[in-house]
């Protein structure tokens, strides 16, 4: 396979306060493939923001190494990490567009800032807003933007100077869920059609799984677990992880906790009637608690959690077909 | 009520003193904007942080505001004298105004490029801009309105302290009030110029409002 397009090695960030220090990010290794759409996931204060922020050197990383296409940018001279920059392009959460600009304006910004002649870099601009649905808003100002529009403009601005790579910084955490979804699309539009790679903070399960390749558990300032979604979401093998995948309605508050089994569906084997088939082959019926299904690229992936019969007999029965089919039941538990 | 020629030395009051205020706010603007967003971008958490020169540049900012007015106008005559040739008249006065002002004008321009949010600082320097391009392309334009109703503040403190120069050979319409309103206990006289002073103090506020709202692309 080729080099990653970012490898990050033994990165470490700490800040120091008066009289102690506090690593924010500690031993993260990552690497990001060209054409990834790689979400870092965790809860606040859990250092992904912080990450991101290392990755263009927004924030100074205080020791290892974020390899830009094979440069490191630690080591890079004010004016050449500027000229790396221009090659990813970042989003916010709270748009940070120029509310003193037109969205056009905006979008030109970057342009500006590179030099380029005015008529090209308006030429340029009203492509991006038509790529990004906004060429009707152009002469508009962002105070007079929906949420979503704003932050099409901001993808649109990102996207001026070619980048290899968008980062994106808990870019839908603003907006409500039908934009997020809106959003989401065009990222993984704008990641298909230009083979750009995204790298996607948030700290919503649903972002990662509408429309992420690979994703990075981060908590307590270190990666708990990464790897391809499907792997990690299902197949979790840490505690971190195991908490982070778990839908809020799995929690154990809300959960009855004895004889919980979850069972994950990591193919087309949804299709089948298969837990039908497993009850009458126990001759016990079962509670569902919960069952979350959904394609990815034309595959089935889901979970669902069932509470087993208080019988061991029906009990060992179902573990024997579950295993005859291949199927994982793992008890939850566990979780607490 | 007044003479043709006491209407003619008001007008030319009036004349004085727009022409000492707007030319100690714009040369105190050009001095007072490079203080101000060297105060800006040196601090701590600033764009390119420089934390001896900020603090030099704060004391000396403190210092010169510390000083009362009048005091400061006696103060600097030596300056004065060596810059316009003389201390008393209209040119003599733009000297210390703008000693005075510039530091006002540099702590009214920090507090309006504060107001700037810091994100959109963030974007620009994740797009590659430099500290120029931030200040030239971001800083300063996204600040204008709050700049331009900065300006107006500025204008009309400059033109009190105008008026308090006609103390010690300041011209304009302070002058005239302390010469014949005060010295000669011509009341009409004093009257008509605190009138003549309220009305441009108007005019100035009115404009900068408007230049305000003009420039604003937030508010609809």
């Amino acid at each position: 396979m080729a080099d990653p397009i970012i490898r990050i090695c033994d990165l470490e960030k700490k800040f120091q306060s008066k009289n102690s220090e506090v690593y924010a990010l500690k031993g993260i290794n990552l690497e990001i493939n060209q054409g990834d759409i790689y979400g870092i996931i965790g809860r606040s204060g859990a250092g992904k923001s912080t990450l991101v922020r290392c990755i263009n050197m927004l924030e100074r990383p205080t020791g290892g190494q974020v390899l830009f296409e094979g440069r490191d940018l630690c080591r890079l001279g004010d004016r050449e990490l500027r000229e790396a920059r221009r090659s990813m392009g970042m989003i916010f959460q709270q748009f940070n567009l120029l509310m003193q600009r037109t969205a056009m304006e905006n979008v030109c910004f970057p342009l500006e800032l590179i030099g380029t002649p005015r008529e090209e870099a308006r030429k340029r601009a009203a492509e991006l807003l038509e790529l990004v649905g906004l060429a009707d808003r152009a002469k508009s100002y962002p105070s007079q933007l929906s949420g979503g529009q704003k932050q099409r403009v901001a993808i649109a601005r990102a996207l001026a100077t070619n980048p290899k790579v968008l980062l994106c910084d808990e870019a839908t955490s603003a907006l409500d869920p039908s934009t997020t979804d809106s959003i989401l699309a065009l990222i993984k539009d704008i990641n298909r059609r230009l083979g750009i790679t995204a790298v996607i903070i948030t700290h919503e399960m649903s972002v990662i799984e509408k429309i992420c390749s690979h994703v990075a558990i981060i908590a307590g300032g270190r990666i708990a677990e990464c790897g391809p979604v499907e792997q990690v979401f299902y197949h979790p093998t840490t505690d971190a992880a195991r908490i982070m995948v778990t839908p809020e309605a799995l929690s154990p508050e809300k959960l009855p906790c004895e004889r919980m089994v979850r069972i994950v569906f990591n193919g087309t084997k949804a299709l089948e009637p298969l837990i039908g088939t497993m009850m009458l082959d126990c001759g016990k019926p079962m509670s569902i608690f919960y069952s979350d299904m959904r394609e990815v690229d034309g595959v089935t992936y889901g979970q669902m959690v069932l509470q087993l019969p208080d019988d061991a007999e029906a009990i060992r029965r179902i573990y024997a077909f579950a295993e005859s089919r291949g199927l994982i039941l793992e008890e939850l538990n566990c979780v607490r | 009520m007044f003479d043709e020629q006491m209407i003619e030395m008001l007008w030319e009051g009036v004349i004085d003193t727009i022409y000492m205020t707007v030319a100690s706010t714009v040369l105190s603007y050009v001095f007072g904007m490079v203080m101000g967003v060297l105060l800006v971008i040196c601090r701590k958490d600033g764009i390119a942080p420089r934390p001896v020169l900020y603090a030099c540049l704060d004391v000396v900012v403190n210092l010169t505001r510390s000083f009362p007015f009048l005091i400061l106008m006696i103060a600097v005559i030596p300056v004065t004298r060596f810059i316009v040739g003389t201390t008393i008249g209209n040119n003599a006065t733009i000297v210390p105004l703008v000693i005075a002002a510039a530091p006002f004008v540099a702590r009214l321009i920090e507090a309006s490029l504060l107001e700037v949010d810091g994100g959109v600082v963030e974007a620009a320097q994740s797009m590659g801009a430099s500290t120029w391009q931030i200040i030239t392309k971001v800083l300063l334009p996204e600040a204008l309105p709050s700049l331009l109703n900065g300006s107006a503040v500025a204008a009309i403190t400059i033109l009190g302290y105008s008026a308090m120069s006609g103390a010690v050979g300041g011209g304009g319409l302070g002058k005239l009030a302390i010469m014949y309103g005060y010295n000669r206990y011509q009341t009409d006289v004093m009257f008509a110029t605190i009138v003549l002073l309220i009305i441009i103090v108007q005019l100035f506020q009115m404009i900068g409002n408007w230049a305000t709202k003009r420039s604003d692309k937030r508010v609809f």
